[in-house]
């Protein structure tokens, strides 16, 4: 024991540390990164050859094809959240260090975010193109997807945490996910629809915001409280 | 010269109890009505066959593992309601590494050192110490299970905490390892740490012992 008391690490460098740590091993694991974007894209280029080349048709199914393929890209990376940190121990080392679990949930949430939510946002002006999006529209579909991708991984992460314990705990978390995604799925692909119409759409805008401030402020608590117990 | 103080009373009242300790896994009961009492400078060794509820125990302690009755006090306060600053004073060497295959040594430490307070050692010595210096640059899942282990121990020896959890610390380890994970817990109890060991063999260490057959 030294003479002095150690500097205790602090809140925000737990914070900082484990999205560090999340961002690198997915660096050095680029695959998982990509797999739910190539699905995104895929549907969404897939579609239009589907239903036809005609503007109309793919102006009005725009929006909504665009919402769900990235509702269910999102839910496709959920599942391996917090699985590998559970199968090596690294789940015990966080449970019984003192730094406080709900931060380290934020920290989880917000790397996923980056990794697997922030490059849908940023692919999906090109693939809006191709359902001939105008510019405006499109504007708006990248502000919806951002609040909406945020909520999903905020959703995601309580999902996650509490299907970890079980194998194959996919069906299940899709399950527990969906209904609380809902929302975010109407909201988004509605005002983005609104948009397209030339309809006010901002009320859209402000119910995804304060879903996704909501989203923020309980979900990490609740992400905590589920690792706790499933973790047992 | 206050935080001095505040330092050394921490040290000389460290202090693990439980008593009543009772865990039901499904339909088998693994322990009931256990009870010890750990001081600094002690070392309280857990000795049973495969199965008989080492590690159970030792997560319970750790408040993985929520029991049927009983509860773990940490200095005379229940574990459970001072959750922070007990998982503050303390350090689990697990079987399960908690290291990331894809990472090296020093990543993975790097990232550790963030989780607990650290003590003043400089890092080089203790990858010295454990011999892994040479390995700090390379991924970890191209280490052996040994050397993994050493990397798990170099996180041990990086925090400045008083209470050492070890399941089954020797497994993997050659004969070098074992001794030196003796040395390194004998130093940790002389300086007034506490230690809960989990073993299924007899360890031959120079301290006080207590023991807790499951």
């Amino acid at each position: 024991m030294g003479a002095d008391i150690p500097a205790q690490p602090g809140i925000l460098a737990g914070l900082v540390a484990i999205t560090r740590r999340d961002l690198l091993l997915a660096w050095k694991r680029p695959g998982d990164v990509l797999n739910p974007l190539f699905f995104f894209a895929m549907v969404c280029t897939l579609f239009p050859l589907a239903i036809g080349p005609s503007p109309a048709e793919l102006m009005f199914s725009g929006p909504g094809v665009l919402w769900v393929a990235a509702l269910l890209a999102s839910l496709l990376s959920l599942n391996s959240l917090f699985l590998s940190d559970h199968e090596d121990g690294s789940l015990d080392q966080w449970l019984t260090s003192p730094q406080p679990l709900p931060v380290l949930a934020i920290g989880k949430t917000l790397a996923h975010w980056l990794i697997s939510g922030l490059p849908l946002v940023l692919i999906s002006p090109l693939l809006a193109m191709t359902y001939r999006m105008p510019a405006g529209v499109i504007l708006v579909l990248i502000f919806t997807l951002f609040l909406g991708t945020i909520c999903l991984s905020l959703l995601g992460s309580i999902g996650a945490a509490l299907t970890v314990g079980l194998h194959r705990g996919t069906a299940l978390l899709s399950l527990l996910i969906l209904p609380l995604a809902m929302p975010v799925l109407l909201l988004g692909a509605n005002t983005v629809s609104l948009a397209a119409g030339n309809e006010a759409y901002a009320t859209g805008i402000w119910a995804l915001a304060a879903y996704a401030i909501a989203a923020l402020s309980l979900a990490p608590y609740a992400t905590a409280a589920a690792l706790r117990i499933s973790n047992e | 010269m206050r935080r001095r103080l505040a330092t050394e009373r921490k040290v000389l009242t460290a202090k693990l109890s439980a008593k009543d300790l009772t865990l039901i896994r499904g339909e088998r009961c693994l322990f009931q009505q256990l009870e010890f009492a750990l001081d600094a400078g002690e070392l309280l060794l857990l000795q049973g066959r495969n199965g008989s509820g080492k590690t159970s125990l030792l997560r319970a302690i750790a408040g993985l593992l929520s029991l049927e009755s009983g509860e773990v006090h940490w200095n005379d306060v229940p574990v459970l309601s001072q959750r922070q600053e007990f998982h503050g004073a303390m350090v689990w060497l697990a079987h399960r590494t908690g290291l990331k295959g894809d990472l090296t040594p020093a990543e993975n430490l790097h990232f550790e050192a963030t989780l607990r307070p650290q003590s003043k050692t400089e890092i080089a010595a203790i990858y010295e110490r454990l011999g892994i210096a040479r390995l700090k640059r390379l991924p970890l899942r191209s280490l052996s299970a040994g050397q993994q282990r050493r990397v798990a121990l170099a996180r041990m020896l990086m925090a400045d905490v008083p209470l050492w959890l070890m399941d089954e610390p020797f497994t993997n380890l050659d004969s070098d390892g074992r001794k030196l994970v003796i040395e390194l817990t004998e130093e940790h109890l002389a300086s007034g740490g506490l230690c809960v060991l989990a073993a299924h063999q007899e360890v031959d260490i120079n301290a006080t012992v207590k023991r807790v057959k499951l």
